[in-house]
């Protein structure tokens, strides 16, 4: 256990001094909003150094594309990544890229923080929420068969080690937050040995850490009270599954996936990116919003220590977004992504100073 | 009910029944075996029915002319009656030319399984647009027209008493195939379709039915002294048939001589066996006996769907809207359909509001009496209340 | 044809037509409001259910005392968490196939069962009697106060099978197997369930919701099912949509939903979304049917155990329950009775239990709805 503790606290150990970071930028308005992303970071002047690679799949040696060696060693270097949305060419050999990564740096707890942004007006404005998500087995372990024509079984899988590793990560990742509390989401009263064993590994992950309060709710309850008042839910943990609709809906809560950053924290390194698409009616035309990327190279700040610089960034694009002048247009506003990320970057100027 | 059963037993014809699913069924067979000792199983997964909660969905189809008069009295007496049926219901133009309406309503029928219908007319003179009832019939391959016919002691101008005798009909082929032409000009030819498998599931039907009804006596209507072939097939058959049903007597009659035979002595028939248009034309006869077009109700099975409607197959087009149309034969057929999807005390209650109704000389014009439309089915919804209070 | 028919009614029939969304074709008819009512008592079954079911119990057989109906109930006390006092349920079944009917609480179900058992005594209940398809109706209420308005969906959900099989077990110590058991037969039964809801409804779309991108297979098979029964309803709108994106879409825009059709786990998902977005758990009416018999039942299965006693919980679901149990039992009189009390109620908004916001306790609005029956 210790192991692991020292794996998550390991990518704290980044002093002052200048990092490389791996970035990907992905397809789409990829390029633009990692452009953006870079820029602002410049004026912040964040001692970082990106080291930008290409993951355009290539033909690897059993015939299937992959993601190319070099970004894959990009990443195990440095340790750290941000990523832009990636397109899954659609076609017979294609791997999800996004599975790819996953699984070649053991990408284990996605982790996305759902805040509503002031200036941006939906039916919620109490949202703040981290929803703590199973990454690698659960539900989507990929184990199905047809046992006879037209009965499919699919295998939701379990295991306590992946569990005890993410409940551990939901607790360190609070108390490093100063966050409150922790409520593990599960439906054990119907899946009573795969969710109960979920649920004990939180359990005693919770006794650990005596300083973060620990709730144990059911799936439907969650559901049912995000919607009606999300602010009793603070850091939220779950399987597979679960922590893919919740995020996705608590993302809805606060005004879609443009602006909820995402990150996925593993043994080999963590990624952090942005979940919404590729857009490409829209790429290259400036129009795109860089705010999900830029929130998610924030958390990786905040990941890698760099505390400060990650407040005036965030500070600065939640102001930005709070004036409401320079908003793009999925947010409502006419601005363009150039004018948005110009407007960061003046304020984070004028804080850095 | 019985019906449904009995078409179990019956060959089934194959068509279309949606879901098709290959069966491997490969459990302890080499790959050789799979190619070449089971050619492709296929597997029918019938179509859920429409039956939730104790509640049946059935498709309505109001038809033409008395049509969506006796429909809304249908659905005023279950309505009040409490029966739970709920009807989905789908009018066909009769003045278009294409067949879309038609096909939706053949695609409702196939969902519901039940559909209860007045007569489609169709208006359109395009040799292309069919009859839609006849098209309705062969695409859901409705092969079997059953037809009850029982006298009501309070109908007063029917010629003839205490007729109890049934009627099975092929429904799908013989002369209605629809397959004509004109040859050189002046000279039309229409063929007439007989199978034997068709001949034979028809025969079985009605075999079963008697021998579940406590019949005794099966007769083959015919004009195999002319057409030797086709209607020799049919006879043919129903000769083979008869030989798995020791019980039940079958005799074989010429049409003609059946038509003298209903009016002057009608009650020495008991079952009918008919080809499609011999079929219609002893319904009709009998129907007449017994008291004219708005009495009796038909039942069209097939493997899968069943259609229930009035016998005699009229629009009524010349009385509609006029509050004297003669509502009896679809309360009838309606309540063939309760009785067919097992709600039997519906049936049962309705049934007996008819019988009280009719035999109370609470009848239309058509058959003797003077009441109206509204009368008659006011007199019913009172027999209900009484029956259920 | 419509206007003809309607036409013919009026030289004919004098009798005022009642509604107008009737007057068509019903030709010469009259619908009188007056449907026979049986004078002999129609039975159902009653499970009061765990928490705060028993109250709410309570308050629907006050109503129904006041308001007259000739329905008699059968009460059975059904519970897991209490296995001593529990009925057993075999009991319980056969009177639910008897009777046809049944009101159903809440069940509520314990993390761990005494006896080590995996099926919760909810599932043998559905498996037993094959309650296969539980439909809740979320929509707005008149005089609720919620972030939304004008949501009104339906959501129906296949519940005897996928992730609720409790077919589980500890293949080496740590690693636990859940299977998630998905069969044609049951999803195309469910599609069609859903297709002829919408059809008799006269509903417009179906959604189906899945995960298929990721449980190729399972999800897969639920999805072609759903796609392949699509076709028999040409003039229902067919719509697919992936179970995350689903819920965004629901807190974000639920007016684009109309019929939604989902497997087992989603649809527990969904429902309780659904009934969070327009006033909770307590408002929202659903019901379970099999081809015979239906369970009506709150639509968000929250047993509210920590009311239990306090005299607090909303009425309002179960009185929902009970109307629409009513109109099945084509008691509609009563049936429209009670809902346009419950509705006057609600509108007047003086009388709100504290999930609303307001102050009334349960006996008070029950009293409110009674005082409004007219």
């Amino acid at each position: 256990m210790s192991d692991i503790l020292s794996k998550i606290s390991g990518a704290r150990l980044y002093s002052s001094q200048l990092h490389k970071c791996t970035l990907i930028p992905g397809d789409g308005i990829g390029p633009e909003i990692s452009a953006a992303v870079q820029k602002i970071f410049e004026a912040a002047k964040v001692p970082i150094e990106w080291e930008s690679v290409d993951v355009t799949p290539v033909r690897g040696p059993d015939g299937k594309f992959g993601i190319p060696q070099a970004a894959i060693d990009s990443i195990n270097k440095n340790k750290i990544g941000l990523k832009g949305p990636l397109m899954t060419p659609i076609g017979k050999g294609h791997r999800s890229l996004n599975l790819a990564l996953r699984k070649e740096f053991n990408l284990y707890a996605n982790v996305r923080p759902c805040r509503s942004l002031e200036g941006y007006k939906t039916l919620y404005d109490n949202v703040d929420v981290v929803t703590i998500r199973e990454n690698t087995e659960g539900e989507y372990s990929g184990i199905e068969h047809e046992i006879v024509e037209g009965v499919v079984q699919s295998i939701k899988l379990i295991t306590e080690e992946a569990s005890s590793r993410v409940a551990d990560f939901a607790f360190e990742y609070a108390q490093s937050n100063n966050r409150k509390k922790v409520t593990a989401v599960h439906k054990a009263n119907i899946m009573r040995m795969s969710d109960g064993l979920f649920l004990r590994c939180c359990r005693e992950a919770a006794q650990k850490y005596p300083s973060v309060k620990f709730e144990e709710r059911y799936l439907d309850t969650v559901c049912l009270n995000m919607v009606q008042d999300p602010s009793q839910y603070d850091v939220l943990v779950m399987p597979n599954l679960y922590g893919d609709i919740l995020s996705d809906m608590c993302a809805g809560l606060v005004g879609g996936l443009g602006l909820t950053p995402s990150g996925n924290i593993g043994l080999n390194g963590a990624l952090f990116e942005s979940v919404h698409g590729t857009a490409p009616d829209i790429a290259g035309q400036d129009k795109a919003n860089p705010t999900a990327l830029l929130l998610s190279a924030v958390m990786m700040l905040k990941h890698m220590g760099l505390n400060s610089h990650a407040k005036i960034i965030e500070n600065a694009a939640y102001e930005t977004i709070k004036e409401a002048k320079y908003l793009t247009g999925d947010l409502g506003g006419s601005a363009k992504c150039s004018e948005y990320t110009n407007e960061i970057c003046k304020r984070v100027t004028a804080q850095t100073k | 009910m019985a019906g449904r059963c009995i078409l179990k037993c019956v060959q089934p014809k194959n068509i279309i029944p949606q879901i098709y699913i290959r069966c491997a069924s490969t459990a302890g067979l080499s790959g050789f075996e799979i190619q070449h000792k089971t050619p492709t199983i296929k597997k029918v997964m019938p179509i859920p029915k429409a039956h939730y909660g104790g509640r049946h969905t059935v498709t309505l189809l109001p038809g033409a002319g008395i049509g969506p008069e006796l429909m809304s009295y249908v659905k005023e007496i279950f309505r009040y009656a409490g029966v739970p049926v709920d009807f989905e219901e789908i009018h066909i133009d009769p003045n278009s030319d294409t067949n879309d309406d038609l096909d939706y309503a053949i695609t409702s029928i196939r969902r519901n399984g039940v559909a209860l219908k007045g007569n489609i007319e169709t208006r359109s003179k395009d040799v292309g647009v069919i009859s839609r009832n006849v098209a309705l019939r062969n695409e859901l391959d409705l092969y079997v027209n059953a037809l009850h016919c029982v006298s009501y002691p309070g109908v007063t101008n029917s010629r003839q008493k205490n007729i109890d005798l049934v009627i099975i009909r092929q429904n799908t082929e013989g002369e209605y195939a629809m397959l004509e032409h004109e040859s050189v000009p002046g000279v039309v030819e229409s063929m007439k379709v007989i199978t034997r498998s068709n001949s034979e599931r028809l025969a079985r039907y009605a075999f079963e039915y008697a021998r579940r009804h406590g019949r005794k006596k099966v007769t083959t209507i015919h004009k195999a002294n002319i057409m030797k072939l086709s209607d020799g097939l049919f006879l043919e058959t129903s000769r083979k048939v008869a030989k798995e049903y020791p019980e039940i007597a079958l005799s074989d009659m010429i049409i003609d001589n059946t038509c003298m035979q209903l009016v002057s002595n009608p009650h020495q028939f008991d079952v009918m066996l008919t080809t499609n248009l011999y079929g219609s034309i002893v319904s009709n006869v009998v129907c007449g006996l017994l008291g004219g077009a708005g009495l009796l109700a038909g039942k069209n099975y097939g493997d899968h769907y069943t259609v229930f409607e009035p016998a005699t197959r009229n629009t009524g087009a010349s009385i509609a809207g006029k509050n004297i149309a003669n509502p009896i034969a679809m309360l009838n057929a309606a309540v063939d359909m309760l009785r067919h999807l097992g709600h039997k005390s519906h049936a049962a209650l309705i049934q007996n509001a008819i019988n009280k109704t009719v035999n109370a000389g609470i009848i239309t014009k058509d058959l003797g009496g003077a009441s109206t439309s509204r009368d008659v089915i006011d007199n019913i919804l009172k027999c209900i209340k009484q029956a259920q209070n | 044809m419509a206007l003809l028919a309607r036409n013919i009614c009026r030289v004919f029939n004098q009798a005022p037509l009642k509604s107008s969304a009737r007057s068509i074709h019903v030709g010469a008819t009259r619908f009188a409001e007056t449907d026979v009512e049986p004078d002999q008592k129609l039975k159902c079954t009653l499970i009061p259910g765990d928490g705060v079911g028993p109250e709410l119990v309570v308050s629907v057989q006050n109503v129904f005392k006041a308001a007259n109906v000739p329905v008699e109930f059968e009460p059975y006390f059904l519970s897991e968490v209490n296995p001593t006092l529990s009925a057993p349920l075999e009991q319980v079944s056969n009177s639910i196939a008897r009777n046809k009917v049944c009101l159903k609480g809440i069940l509520a179900t314990p993390d761990h069962s005494h006896t080590g058992e995996l099926q919760t005594l909810n599932m043998k209940l559905r498996k037993e009697l094959d309650l296969y398809s539980n439909v809740v109706h979320v929509k707005s209420l008149p005089g609720i106060k919620s972030r939304h308005q004008n949501v009104d969906c339906v959501i129906i959900r296949e519940q005897t099978e996928g992730e609720y099989s409790a077919l589980e077990h500890e293949s080496v110590p740590g690693v636990v197997e859940c299977l998630k058991i998905v069969t044609a037969k049951k999803s195309q039964r469910i599609a069609k369930f859903a297709f002829d809801y919408a059809v008799k409804n006269g509903r417009k779309k179906v959604t189906c919701v899945h995960k298929a991108n990721i449980m190729k297979l399972g999800d897969g098979l639920f999805l072609r099912s759903c796609s392949e029964i699509a076709k028999l309803y040409p003039r229902i709108q067919f719509e697919t949509m992936i179970v995350d994106n689903c819920t965004m879409q629901m807190v974000s825009n639920p007016h684009q939903f109309d019929v939604m059709v989902t497997p087992n786990l989603y649809g527990n998902i969904v429902d309780n979304l659904a009934s969070g977005l327009v006033g909770g758990a307590g408002v929202v009416a659903g019901a379970s049917y099999s081809p015979e018999c239906v369970v009506f039942e709150p639509g968000a299965r929250h047993t509210y155990s920590e009311a239990v006693g306090k005299n607090v919980a909303n009425p309002t679901a179960m009185i929902l329950c009970s109307v629409k149990l009513l109109n099945h039992l084509n008691l509609r009189r009563h049936a429209e009775q009670i809902r346009d009390a419950l509705n006057r109620v609600l509108n007047d908004g003086k009388h709100l239990t504290k999930d609303l916001g307001g102050q009334t306790s349960t006996t008070e609005f029950t009293h409110a709805v009674i005082n409004n029956l007219r």
